[in-house]
């Protein structure tokens, strides 16, 4: 399994395991959205810790995901990304928005 | 100057193969003992070449994709990513960053990544005809003067 999916009451926690490309980023898509869909929360938080390789499908991803949390007046916060996700990230000049948070 | 070793895959575009690619262009350059980094720009600069392959040159159907990864003397790699699919009419505007003709899960992020995660990218194309895509990637001497070069 690519993803695995918690909720509490603070939100749902994504957690993305392995390699995220094209092939595998539909799974997580198709996983994450239907969640979603399903409790409509507050938070959204996709944890990057477990992925291994991320390329620019990745960036799709996230994108995606904080499109879909917003039309339901939620907010996608993204954790654990490694440095070399973080260049990615920064590459599409993401960094400026406020949902990454590695503290986390 | 001529290639100490060469290595050639052709496979059919379906997604299941965009982490075989990066993972067979990796093991052949492990021979060079890259570092890790380098060894990451490169399979994340082959995943984007082949994707896109997958994504945009070959969108209604099943194509051929083939690597083709030469290794010289100077520890320089060369990997061309060929489609024969539909082409790239404005290559220019292509490789611009945020360029996408890929709809929503795109970014048009590719060029960009591949631009900067290597050391010189090349790209030729005809409408109709297909796509080249040339990565190289210069791997650092490290322990390599240690091995019979
Ligand atoms: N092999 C190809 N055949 C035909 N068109 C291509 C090919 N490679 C790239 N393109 C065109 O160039 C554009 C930019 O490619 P790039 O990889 O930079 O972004 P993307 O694939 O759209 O998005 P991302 O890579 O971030 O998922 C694509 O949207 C597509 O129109
Ligand atoms: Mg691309």
């Amino acid at each position: 399994m690519a993803v695995r999916i918690e909720s509490s009451g603070e939100g749902m926690t994504a957690f993305l395991t392995g390699e995220i490309d094209h092939h595998t980023a539909r799974q997580i898509r198709e996983t994450v959205d239907a969640a979603v869909e399903k409790s409509k929360p507050k938070n959204l938080y996709l944890d990057f810790s477990e992925v291994g390789f991320m390329d620019s499908s990745g960036i799709g991803l996230i994108m995606g995901r904080f499109k879909l949390i917003q039309h339901y007046g939620g907010r996608l916060t993204v954790t654990g990304t490694s440095e070399r996700i973080a260049k990615i990230i920064s590459l599409a000049g993401l960094e400026r928005l406020d949902i990454f948070n590695n503290a986390q | 100057m001529k290639a100490i070793n060469e290595m050639k895959v052709t496979f059919p575009s379906r997604s299941s193969n965009e982490s075989f690619a990066r993972s067979v262009v990796a093991s052949f350059v492990a021979q060079l003992d890259p570092a890790v980094d380098e060894l990451v720009d490169i399979r994340t600069a082959v995943s984007e070449a082949v994707t896109n392959c997958i994504v945009h040159a070959y969108p209604d159907n099943i194509g051929e994709v083939t690597i083709v990864a030469r290794i010289y003397p100077t520890g320089r790699v060369v990997i061309k990513v060929r489609d024969k699919g539909i082409g790239i009419e404005n290559i220019e505007q292509a490789m611009e960053p945020l360029f996408t003709t890929g709809g929503e899960e795109r970014y048009g992020l590719g060029f960009s990544v591949m631009d900067s995660f290597t050391d010189k990218l090349k790209v030729t194309s005809k409408k109709g005809k297909g796509t080249v895509v040339t990565l190289e990637k210069y791997i650092s001497m490290r322990q390599r003067q240690a091995k019979q070069f």
